[in-house]
């Protein structure tokens, strides 16, 4: 079972003074007011939430949505989007996987792997015994997820009380955020070379094509820092 | 609920889930030590600067209302706040939502 010392230790982690609990529960609220606005009711929104927890597809779902896109255009458009999640599960499973844990808990943890929870590990996973880590990721996974679902919640009950501003101002609290957060992981020539290019490349390749954008940049950026900082190491 | 909407819904969610579990099913095997590991680090970390380039310069949904000058008076205003504040997240973050909002009033 989980080991509740571990989960609750990751739980509180985002109780932190740097946690990114504020600026997630804003962007969930921004996008409860969103769903709101299309015509969602208060069990959608929230179910969602739940069911995607992925900032970006859900924005992509109800643009689409909007736009009366079909089921399977919905599907390639999320999935596009949302394909950056598989770099960021074969970037962190390696680091909690022990053979003293049940295959379980690493299928059931995944649908938490998000941009938040996956930055807040990156950066504590140091501090937690590899036997417990898969713990302390559950405790962070559902309180970004509960953060994320009462921000939602919100959101949709208060998108009546909420004028335009205040909705842009709450869409940009994400991305700054993460911003920060990429600038002040670049510690090493690898992870500051990939950062650097991905911020570069993500918008040109947007010119070839909108859908690939992020995969592309990220492909041929991570590439070629990955490279940099062999060459750097040899 | 209306079907429409839930199916969407479970659409999004299943194109989401595949992308994680397969990412848990490919990290068996690979030791945290290895030159593939480093790779995927580095593809994560340039693929989520791409993702908030991107949601920044071509944002979708009520960022996209905003101006182009104004997102970028944001963005460079908090970076600078970040690093004299000795690299706190939530000084930026919080005057970024209010600056974009006070902003998007008047550019």
């Amino acid at each position: 079972m989980i080991n509740k010392e571990f989960f609750f230790k990751g739980f509180k982690s985002i109780l932190a003074p740097d946690s990114p609990a504020l600026a997630l529960g804003c962007c969930f609220i921004a996008i409860g007011a969103l769903l709101k606005n299309l015509g969602f009711n208060i069990q959608e929104s929230v179910f969602s939430t739940m069911l995607t927890y992925a900032l970006p597809g859900s924005l992509v779902m109800a643009e689409s949505l909007l736009v009366g896109a079909s089921l399977l255009n919905i599907f390639l458009a999320v999935w596009f989007v949302n394909a950056r999640l598989y770099p960021m599960a074969v970037s962190l499973f390696p680091l909690m996987m022990h053979k003293s844990q049940p295959k379980w808990k690493y299928y059931f943890s995944c649908h938490f792997i998000a941009v938040s929870a996956w930055l807040i590990m990156k950066s504590n996973y140091k501090d937690v015994e590899k036997k417990h880590r898969i713990d302390f990721w559950i405790g962070i996974g559902c309180a970004t997820w509960t953060t994320a679902i009462i921000g939602t919640f919100i959101g949709f009950y208060a998108s009546d009380y909420l004028d335009k501003n205040v909705m842009i101002g709450l869409a940009i609290l994400n991305p700054i955020y993460f911003l920060c957060m990429m600038v002040g992981a670049m510690k090493t020539i690898q992870i500051t070379a990939s950062v650097i290019l991905g911020l570069v490349l993500g918008p040109i390749f947007y010119f070839l094509s909108p859908e690939w954008s992020i995969l592309l940049g990220g492909l041929v950026g991570g590439t070629v820092a990955y490279f940099i900082g062999e060459l750097n190491v040899n | 609920m209306s079907t429409s909407v839930v199916l969407a819904i479970l659409v999004t969610s299943l194109a989401t889930f595949s992308s994680r579990l397969l990412g848990v099913i490919s990290s068996k095997g690979i030791k945290e030590t290895s030159k593939l590991f480093r790779w995927f680090n580095c593809l994560a970390y340039s693929t989520l600067a791409a993702l908030i380039a991107r949601t920044i310069i071509f944002p979708v949904g009520v960022l996209s209302d905003a101006s182009y000058l104004s997102r970028l008076i944001v963005v460079l205003f908090c970076l600078f706040i970040f690093f004299i504040s000795k690299r706190n997240f939530v000084y930026p973050t919080v005057i970024s939502a209010i600056m974009m909002a006070i902003l998007n009033s008047y550019l």
